[in-house]
């Protein structure tokens, strides 16, 4: 453990970084000594990816403000090389590994021991038997990395940043993916470099291991630092308060919807992850909506929450099974257009990747999903088209030059407002909204809210997903919390408090 | 190209023809934008369309220039229509494989062979003949699109797998034992060899126009109900006297000389469907999703699948209507008959501003690089151009065509 006398061995002083619309960090200050174990905990877009982003060289200067010292000197990464010669390795949520290739090859991707511009094989299968070897990593170095389990990879990975000499080593959720056992591996691992004196920083939302493993934990909260302290000082019901510690309610018109019956149901949802045999993502979820109601489902990143709407609306790649009752009524849905047929609407997250045809016009992707009905069975109308697309785009507020604007030109609020005109275009009667509000601004926010209070109002059922808590509690009725795939809390909407939900949604309800 | 349509072909003496022999299908492509020119608010895929009639016309006028008045004569233009059709035909259907995503490798190995099986049944009269190649095309469009679409097996190569199986060395080489087969059929030579009558020429101009003219007053009459904004007497006007203008002419002109060639007839019948397959149909708005977003295209309630397997059932079937009409202008059926005819309709889908990714393209466009294409290709053959020569112009203006569009668009 660092102690407060030496001076650190990264500082990031002020740190700001915004993006259109959006103020990602802001003033930002975190330090690391050598040896030292520092977590680095907040919400989803609290701001912690970015911030280690910005100290790995992805963000590059100028992008961002502030200055960043490694061991007093200022440094100042154009590229992820720069950082990497600094001594930094960052090992990202999504590992980066080339899996056609061994693991001998990935680790010196294009460092590969050369004499005469030819590659060195030996040399090089040596070089990383020795550095697995170091992690007690039983494994061939020519073994393609495609055969490897995730962690393995993710050892892999820090083999890697070890071939660097990497001093400061970022490990972004490390543990999402991986077995007791291989955590187990791991820590023993990350132990190991400590009393080498590397300096790790640890992303995580499990704060079971954030206490178990750190000596100072670092708390973000809207791109804000909110506070470092030795982890012998906290604990977790203050960091989950800390976390979330903000007041909710001023942007959220309070209204409190008229429930009628129960107009969607889903009993036993399991998924399965179609890359990992038997690891189930959703497991045995069941829940109702009921008309007018808006009804929240809470969680972290990886908790299930897209997976469990993704597979309801019958767009899962993974096998899926439970059952679903619209109005009652058993629903058979094994595609996207089941679903639509059964009044389901899904304003899915990632609007560029799910949600529009970036190319193609408003008024295209506003009624692609309903075209059959707003067109023609078999033969396109454009003016009936045009006439329901004006009047959408009048009633959401979509701002842009005509109905026929490339929506990929768009902001991301008014992309958004396009998306949910297309699922009220089909005239559904449940409304999923998977991350409504992500990376848009303020004032588009607000409008997404007033929508979704209207609707409610208007008898729809509503189905929101967020992973920002204050728009669950500002918004639901009543949130269901997911934690690993499985329900750990369900609230009305007086009883759910932000300390409440966090704790169910990181496993530590008190039981 | 030139050199795969023989010599035999039985056009002269036909009228000169200009721009017009495009279909009027200048509707916006889907997934277009806008551009400002000055106080001007051009759609950008209309302005496309005017870039390539524009580079078409000069082409026209360079090539008229440097064969002293040869390239624009009648006879000269009606073999450059002849020698479009089937290329035309088939880029029709590429353009919509290319539009959903995808590609079609096999096109030019199908047409082969369904020439030689319409050509091989003779004997059974004219239409089961011609059903025949029709036939043979949908089936191996289903068998490839069901590959494609259901197998999750790649289009690349399903077709390029197609290309190798049904070509001059591999089914078609074991019907037709490397002979040719000549056409005996009046009918089926009549395809090649003969006019729509000059007076039903005139009489479907007619037509067309009086359609066109109620089509642009429904249209109006739409949009005042929607309470849209609804053109002005004079644009209106406009719209419908240019295009029957435009008709009138080629028709009058086709006529001096003895009518539309058959052929010619068919492949506008051909782009004017296609032209409102892809421009007035869900099917049609279902391609451009698809291969502007297949996730999104998937979330929105379309079934990929089947669309998929429609598309390419299509182009199978085009692919037979075009081995139709390539029998019909050699008057045979060849071994060679579809020698690198994938590879020309793909060229001329993406001289025609249809991107390779997806998403984008317009019949219109595609018939008029067919035409940009062919025209090179006649041109430079009236000028002796060697053709290894011709090859690489050709090539260069493919290559070129795109970074032109690339630039333009990076720009806008």
């Amino acid at each position: 453990m660092a102690t407060a006398n030496i001076t650190p061995l990264l500082e990031m002083r002020d740190i700001g970084k915004s993006f259109p619309g959006v103020r990602a960090l802001d003033g930002v200050t975190f330090d690391l000594f050598a040896g030292e174990f520092h977590a680095l905990v907040g919400e989803n877009g609290a701001g912690k990816s970015t911030l280690m982003k910005v100290l790995g060289g992805v963000y590059p200067y100028p992008h961002y403000e502030g200055e960043i010292h490694i061991n007093s000197k200022v440094q100042r990464f154009a590229n992820v090389r720069d950082a990497e010669k600094a001594g930094i390795a960052v090992i990202f949520q999504e590992l980066s590994l080339v899996k056609d290739l061994s693991i001998g090859e990935n680790i010196f991707l294009g460092r590969e021991p050369r004499r005469f511009g030819v590659i060195q094989w030996s040399d090089l299968y040596s070089r990383a038997a020795r550095l697995l070897d170091d992690l007690n990593l039983k494994i061939d170095p020519r073994t393609p990395v495609g055969n490897l389990g995730i962690g393995q990879q993710q050892l892999v990975e820090i083999a890697k940043a070890l071939s660097h000499e990497a001093r400061i080593l970022v490990l972004d959720e490390p543990t999402a993916a991986l077995t007791d056992t291989e955590v187990e591996t791991l820590f023993g691992i990350l132990n190991k470099l400590r009393a080498r004196n590397v300096g790790m920083i640890y992303i995580s939302h499990k704060l079971d291991e954030v206490f178990r493993m750190s000596d100072r934990i670092t708390v973000l909260r809207d791109g804000r630092t909110v506070g470092t302290e030795p982890t012998s000082q906290l604990d977790v019901a203050r960091v989950i308060a800390r976390m979330v510690g903000r007041e909710v309610g001023d942007i959220f018109p309070q209204a409190d919807h008229a429930h009628g019956d129960v107009v969607f149901e889903v009993r036993n949802m399991t998924v399965e992850d179609p890359n990992i045999r038997g690891k189930l993502l959703v497991d045995h979820v069941s829940f109702n909506v009921r008309r007018g109601e808006v009804l929240g489902i809470a969680g972290l990143m990886g908790a299930g929450r897209s997976d469990l709407l993704m597979a309801i609306f019958g767009a899962h790649a993974g096998r899926s099974t439970g059952e679903i009752f619209v109005e009652g009524k058993r629903a058979h849905i094994a595609r996207p257009s089941d679903a639509i047929r059964h009044g389901i609407g899904f304003v899915t997250e990632d609007r560029k990747r799910f949600g529009l045809i970036l190319d193609q016009t408003i008024l295209n992707n506003m009624t692609i999903a309903g075209l059959s009905r707003l067109s023609g069975r078999f033969f396109t109308d454009t003016d009936a088209e045009m006439a329901v697309g004006e009047r959408s785009m009048k009633e959401l507020r979509v701002k842009a030059p005509s109905i026929l604007t490339v929506t990929g030109t768009l902001s991301g609020g008014n992309q958004q407002k396009v998306v949910l005109a297309k699922w009220l275009l089909t005239n559904p009667r449940v409304l999923f909204l998977d991350e409504p509000t992500r990376g848009i601004d303020v004032g588009a926010k607000q409008e997404i809210y007033a929508q979704t209070n209207r609707l409610a109002r208007e008898g729809m059922a509503l189905v929101l997903v967020s992973s920002e808590l204050p728009e669950v509690l500002g918004l639901a009725d009543r949130v269901l919390v997911l934690h690993e795939g499985r329900i750990t809390g369900e609230f009305r909407r007086a009883e759910a408090t932000p300390e409440k939900v966090m704790a169910c949604a990181t496993g530590h309800a008190k039981r | 190209m030139s050199e795969q349509i023989p010599a035999n072909e039985p056009a002269i003496n036909r009228p000169p023809v200009t721009a017009d022999v495009a279909p009027p299908t200048t509707s916006a492509e889907s997934g277009s934008g806008q551009i400002r020119i000055g106080g001007l608010r051009i759609q950008t895929a209309t302005l496309r369309a005017y870039t390539l009639v524009f580079a078409l016309a000069l082409i026209w006028i360079v090539f008229h220039y440097k064969t002293g008045g040869t390239f624009l004569r009648s006879d000269n233009l009606s073999n450059l229509l002849l020698q479009t059709a089937v290329t035309g035909i088939l880029a029709v259907g590429m353009l919509m494989i290319i539009v959903a995503g995808q590609i079609d490798l096999s096109v030019g190995s199908v047409l082969g062979l369904a020439g030689a099986v319409a050509a091989m049944v003779q004997g059974w009269g004219l239409i089961p003949a011609l059903a025949a190649a029709i036939i043979v095309g949908l089936v191996i469009g289903a068998l490839q699109g069901t590959l494609v679409a259901y197998a999750n097996i790649p289009a690349f190569i399903v077709t390029l797998g197609g290309m190798l199986a049904w070509g001059q060395n591999g089914l078609t080489l074991g019907l037709m034992k490397g002979t040719s087969i000549r056409l005996t059929l009046p009918g089926f030579q009549a395809i090649g060899l003969s006019y729509v009558a000059p007076s039903i020429g005139m009489g479907m101009a007619i037509l067309a126009i009086l359609f066109i003219a109620w089509l642009k007053l429904s249209r109006n009459r739409a949009r005042r109900q929607h309470n849209l904004p609804v053109a002005g007497m004079g644009t209106t006007v406009a719209r419908i006297v240019l295009p029957s203008v435009l008709i009138l002419a080629f028709i009058y002109v086709m006529n001096l000389q003895g009518g539309i060639p058959i052929s010619v007839f068919i492949m506008l019948i051909v782009a004017l469907v296609g032209a409102f397959l892809t421009q007035n149909t869900t099917f049609g708005r279902y391609l451009y999703a698809i291969g502007g977003n297949p996730d999104a295209a998937r979330l929105s309630g379309i079934n990929l699948r089947r669309r998929l397997l429609m598309t390419f059932c299509i182009m199978g079937a085009l692919t037979g209507v075009a081995a139709i009409v390539q029998n019909g202008i050699q008057g045979s059926a060849t071994m060679r008959a579809g020698n690198n005819l994938e590879l020309n309709a793909i060229a001329a889908c993406v001289i025609g501003g249809t991107s390779l990714m997806g998403g984008r393209g317009t019949v219109f466009g595609a018939i008029l690089g067919a035409l940009i294409m062919q025209s090179l290709d006649n041109g430079m053959s009236l000028l002796n151009f060697d053709v290894y020569i011709q090859s690489i112009v050709k090539g260069t203006v493919l290559v070129a065509a795109v970074g032109i569009d690339m630039l333009g668009r990076r720009r806008a």
